[in-house]
C-alpha cells in the first residue's frame, strides 16, 4: 500500500474541502454522510483487491477477524488491538493508537473534532463488509485520542 | 459470465448465435454453484479454494465455476469437443478474470451492481475467447 503520510494528508484535505464547499448551509449533518459514502466506495473497491488470494471465509467471525488483521494492517500499518462481540451480531474493534487521529492530539483537546476524522473509516469498514455479503451499520466513538472504538452491528435479513 | 448476486454483470459468447441457449445453461449452473458453496461449510477440512471447478457436463459442453470472497460468480461454458483444454489452462482463465474483475471494481467511474462497461475488460475476455476458439 502507499505510504501512511500522503493518505493522512489527502484525507485531512477532504475533510477541509468537504466542509468549505458546504459553508453556509445549515445542514452539517451531510458532510459526515458524504465522507461516509466516500469510505464506502473506497471499502468496496479495496475489499475485492484484498481478498483475490485468500481462502474463502467460513463464518461472520472470520470475516471479522479478517478485518481487525489484514485489513486494517493493509490499510493503517498496524492490527486492531482488541476484538469484543456479544455474539449476536455486534462487534467492538478498538484501536488504541489510531494513525488517522495520532496527529491531532493526545488527550482531550479537539475531541469534538474527532468524529469528522473517523467518518470516512467507518464507511471503509461498512464498504468492505457489504461487498463480503454482510449489511452492517458501523458507527464510532472517542474518549481519549488517540485511541477510539468502532461499533459494527449486523443487521440480519 | 460474471454475477453480482445472482443478477448477471457480464455476458459475452462465441459465436453469437444459440446465446439463448447459453443464458439458459448459464443460469441454471447458479443452482450448482450455490450448491457447492454451501456444501463447504459442512465438509471439514475442506480446501475452501474459490476455484470450483468442472459443475456439469453435458453431452454438447461443460460448464466451470469460480466464485470470489465479495460473492461474484464467474461462469464459463466451453464446447465438449474441445478436449484440448486442461483444468490448468482453465484455472489461469479465471484468474486474469478475476484480476481484471478486480481492476473494474476500483475503478471509481463504476458502480458495484451496474453491467460492466470497461473496454479493458471486454478485451480482456476477446482475448480469452479467440484463444480457445
Amino acid at each position: 500500500m502507499a505510504d501512511e503520510a500522503p493518505f493522512q494528508l489527502l484525507h485531512s484535505e477532504v475533510i477541509q474541502y468537504i466542509y468549505k464547499s458546504a459553508e453556509g448551509e445549515t445542514e452539517s449533518g451531510r458532510n459526515v454522510t458524504k465522507l461516509e459514502n466516500i469510505g464506502f466506495r473506497v471499502g468496496q473497491g479495496l475489499i475485492e483487491r484484498m481478498t483475490k488470494d485468500t481462502a474463502r471465509f467460513k463464518d461472520e467471525l472470520d470475516i471479522m477477524k479478517f478485518i481487525c488483521k489484514d485489513f486494517w494492517t493493509c490499510v493503517f500499518k498496524k492490527q486492531i488491538d482488541n476484538l469484543r462481540t456479544n455474539h449476536q451480531g455486534i462487534y467492538v474493534l478498538q484501536d488504541n493508537k489510531f494513525g488517522l487521529l495520532s496527529h491531532l492530539s493526545v488527550g482531550k483537546q479537539y475531541l469534538e473534532h474527532a468524529p469528522k476524522y473517523l467518518a470516512f473509516t467507518c464507511g471503509l469498514v461498512r464498504g468492505a463488509l457489504s461487498n463480503l455479503g454482510v449489511k452492517s451499520i458501523v458507527t464510532s466513538e472517542v474518549s481519549v485520542m488517540p485511541s477510539c472504538k468502532f461499533q459494527v452491528m449486523i443487521q440480519k435479513a | 459470465m460474471c454475477f453480482w448476486q445472482n443478477y448477471p454483470l457480464y455476458i459475452r459468447s462465441v459465436p453469437t448465435q444459440n446465446e439463448l441457449k447459453f443464458h439458459y445453461t448459464v443460469h441454471t449452473s447458479l443452482d450448482v454453484v450455490e450448491e457447492k458453496i454451501s456444501a463447504v461449510g459442512k465438509a471439514l477440512g475442506d480446501q475452501r479454494e474459490l476455484y470450483l471447478g468442472l459443475l456439469y457436463p453435458t453431452e454438447d459442453y461443460k460448464v466451470y465455476g469460480y466464485v470470489t470472497n465479495s460473492k461474484v460468480k464467474f461462469v464459463i461454458v466451453v464446447d465438449s469437443s474441445n478436449t484440448s483444454l486442461r483444468d490448468n489452462e482453465i484455472r489461469s482463465m479465471f484468474r486474469k478474470l478475476h484480476n481484471s474483475f478486480t481492476d473494474v471494481m476500483c475503478n471509481p467511474f463504476h458502480n458495484p451492481g451496474d453491467t460492466i462497461q470497461s473496454k479493458a475488460f471486454d478485451g480482456i475476455v476477446s482475448g480469452m475467447m479467440v484463444q480457445t476458439a
